[in-house]
């Protein structure tokens, strides 16, 4: 009972913040909008046992990716009423294409009702383990046979780091930065010199 | 009793929900980008869920790779924002055509 009142509060709230992040005027809004989202759709992985899956969600997408949003929304100066200009006259397209998709998955769920389709069948060679948690059979899982995967998604990750480091990266001409090369040449004779000077008269240098 | 279905609708929502966002903020390319976050976070759902209930770990393994590539694309998603602004100073992307393509 507590667990299908937990499942409607989360599915109401993840729906809601859905709409307002792609509703709302201020973009910084809708960035908050969609943290709110990825919350309660961990709420909602939780609810089916899926507790690792659900942190990972909020660490990498709140902690991570929501921050980055964020972060670009701040940093640019954008007039984003301008950028609203369209936003009506898109309005009769995307609600048509959006019926046109609600139609299709309409017309997918009949097919499965009816027995037309008939949805995957567990092969159970990738089951939950008795008495492991549920991080430990994904490990167990992870480590062993989709370990190629696992480090291909690490590759991805590397060159996607490049990738934005490269495309941002600017020299600028501006600033005094050190020069590293021009110090390390530098040596004691070309910088100093050593006088004796008379006692009572200067130094000229 | 909570069933597939439950978890099915609530992604397939959220999933329809991005691509209109996609329509309605067709200018501003950062919402395009929160956009096709919900989608992709629609998908995960539906691995997860699926995942639970037919007692098979892959939909949750596949789910952290969709994770990745999604991180991965927020991040190259972002830079190329930047850019564009810092050449432009505007990130109206309706009428991008730099390529003429």
């Amino acid at each position: 009972m507590i667990q299908l009142l937990a499942f409607y509060l989360f599915a109401t709230l993840v729906i809601v913040s859905g709409l307002a992040t792609i509703l709302a005027r201020n973009p910084v809004h809708s960035v908050l909008w969609l943290i709110l989202a990825f919350f309660n759709a961990a709420g909602l992985m939780v609810l089916v046992g899926a507790e690792f899956i659900a942190m990972l969600l909020v660490i990498v997408y709140v902690g991570a990716v929501a921050v980055l949003f964020l972060f670009v929304v701040m940093m640019l100066d954008i007039d984003f009423a301008t950028l609203r200009a369209g936003f009506v006259q898109n309005a009769p397209l995307g609600l048509l294409i959006a019926l046109a998709l609600v139609a299709e998955l309409l017309i997918g769920t009949g097919a499965v009702k009816s027995g037309a389709l008939v949805l995957g069948v567990a092969d159970g060679h990738a089951g939950n383990a008795e008495g492991l948690s549920n991080t430990a059979a994904i490990g167990a899982l992870l480590y062993t046979r989709y370990i190629f995967l696992f480090e291909a998604s690490g590759v991805i990750l590397l060159v996607s780091m490049i990738g934005a480091i490269v495309l941002t990266h600017r020299k600028r001409g501006d600033v005094r930065t050190q020069n590293i090369s021009k110090q390390v040449a530098r040596r004691p004779e070309d910088a100093t010199v050593n006088l004796k000077p008379v006692s009572g008269q200067g130094v000229e240098l | 009793m909570i069933t597939i279905g439950h978890y099915v609708f609530v992604s397939s929502v959220l999933f329809v929900l991005g691509v209109l966002g996609i329509f309605l903020n067709r200018k501003n390319i950062i919402i395009i980008l929160m956009a096709i976050e919900l989608i992709l976070l629609s998908v995960n759902i539906n691995l997860v869920a699926f995942s639970a209930f037919l007692h098979d770990l892959v939909g949750q393994i596949f789910a952290m790779f969709v994770l990745t590539v999604a991180a991965g694309e927020a991040a190259i998603g972002l830079a190329i924002l930047v850019i564009y602004f810092r050449g432009r100073g505007t990130i109206a992307v309706d009428d991008v055509n730099r390529m003429k393509g």
